[in-house]
């Protein structure tokens, strides 16, 4: 099956040039608070990957039916059911996970990213277009989740998913990579990489 | 001394902010002048004092486990139900407002549909369901519904002293000469992070 270029674009866009997270500064709440561990961060980034997937093909099919002046609270009402399932599943089969996750899976419903992409894509494009949109912007979200949270892990614990790596060689911990401060760092030093990369991104 | 306790420790110690990244997006988009940040900030703190006892009542009366009748917990409605009294009440105020202080409204109109969509308000409602839970003699808990609405006044009020604070550095910040890739979004971040630091300061704070 090949892909249209438009959408391929709707798919790689988000991963890339157009990051949900360093570009469009969107859902960083979450991005930040569930990062001080590698799981936590796979299980949040897969999490969110699937309800705006999933969301974006239900707007999606709705948008022609849905009057333009309660749809906020139809995003709302579809967003919470898909987010509610989540914590449910999550509650069953990985109930350490979803315990450090605490409130933050919850705050999904809230995640701009979802609201951005069904404002901005899923209300205006068919449901195939919209599935390939949601999974791209949730993995270009993953992605930024997945790259904090190997550095705070790393750094701050000296292991990889709970296996020692740094430890062993004699490497003291880093307690402050663990605190809330050095996540807002780290995460606006890979907005200084991308940047300095690919000049389009830069401010005035 | 128990609600003075809650209200400075969730100004300081456990801000929205600095501790737990609530309500960022808003946050960083709109913080650009001290004037626009101290309405959003006053419009967070008034949609969070009047949200989260509504939410309190709805948790403790109706969704907990054996509030509506015996055996039955409908806590996993939760956060459908919070989301819908937000969204309720946000639509609410904003005609209120509208209706009795066309002042207030002019200042913090454009900011109140935001605000539905806000971690910090979400995520007071979802802090203050974990705290029920706690014993009484913890500080952070939550018992009745004076102390979820000191809690409320006390987040939305560190909120707002975060928010003004930042904006207040971006404008000076204006005149500094910042590398080019980090300008804007990239050293915004790393100033909110040498904030949380200097926030960290707190947490050691006894009442």
């Amino acid at each position: 099956m090949s892909l249209s270029k438009k959408n391929k674009e709707a798919f790689l866009n988000p991963l890339t040039i157009n990051n949900p997270v360093t570009v469009q500064v969107l859902g960083i709440c979450s991005a930040l608070a569930v990062t001080a561990q590698l799981e936590p961060a796979l299980v949040m980034g897969l999490a969110v990957t699937v309800i705006v997937a999933v969301a974006n093909v239900v707007i999606s099919l709705l948008r022609k039916t849905i009057p333009g002046r309660i749809r906020i609270i139809v995003q709302l009402v579809v967003v919470a059911t898909l987010v509610t399932l989540v914590s449910e599943v999550l509650k069953a089969f990985a109930y350490d996970v979803s315990v450090q996750l605490s409130v933050y899976v919850g705050l999904i419903i809230t995640n701009c990213i979802l609201m951005g992409r069904l404002e901005a894509f899923a209300m205006q494009n068919g449901p195939f277009e919209s599935l390939l949109d949601g999974i791209g912007s949730g993995l270009g979200y993953a992605k930024i989740l997945v790259i904090v949270a190997f550095f705070r892990e790393l750094l701050g614990s000296g292991k990889l998913l709970g296996f020692d790596v740094l430890e062993r060689f004699g490497y003291v911990n880093n307690g402050l990579m663990l605190l809330a401060p050095m996540a807002l760092v780290i995460c606006g030093c890979i907005i200084w990489w991308e940047r300095a990369h690919n000049k389009d991104l830069q401010e005035k | 001394m128990d609600l003075l306790s809650l209200f400075v420790r969730s100004i300081f110690v456990d801000n929205m902010i600095f501790a737990f990244f609530l309500g960022m997006c808003s946050y960083l988009a709109v913080s650009k002048s001290v004037k626009t940040a101290f309405g959003l900030g006053l419009a967070v703190t008034f949609v969070l004092v009047v949200t989260l006892p509504v939410n309190y009542l709805l948790q403790t009366k109706v969704l907990g486990p054996d509030c509506l009748t015996e055996g039955v917990d409908l806590s996993f409605l939760s956060f459908i139900l919070f989301i819908a009294v937000i969204a309720g009440i946000v639509q609410l105020v904003e005609m209120v407002v509208e209706k009795f202080a066309p002042a207030l409204y002019a200042s913090l109109g454009i900011f109140l549909p935001l605000i539905a969509v806000n971690c910090a308000i979400m995520g007071g409602s979802l802090f203050m369901q974990q705290r029920i839970g706690l014993e009484p003699t913890d500080p952070k808990a939550i018992t009745d519904i004076t102390s979820a609405i000191v809690y409320a006044l006390g987040s939305g009020i560190g909120w707002l002293i975060a928010i003004v604070a930042l904006a207040a550095i971006r404008e000076k910040m204006a005149y500094s000469n910042v590398p080019p890739a980090l300008r804007g979004l990239g050293i915004t971040f790393i100033v909110v992070g040498l904030m949380a630091m200097s926030f960290m300061c707190f947490s050691g704070l006894k009442l």
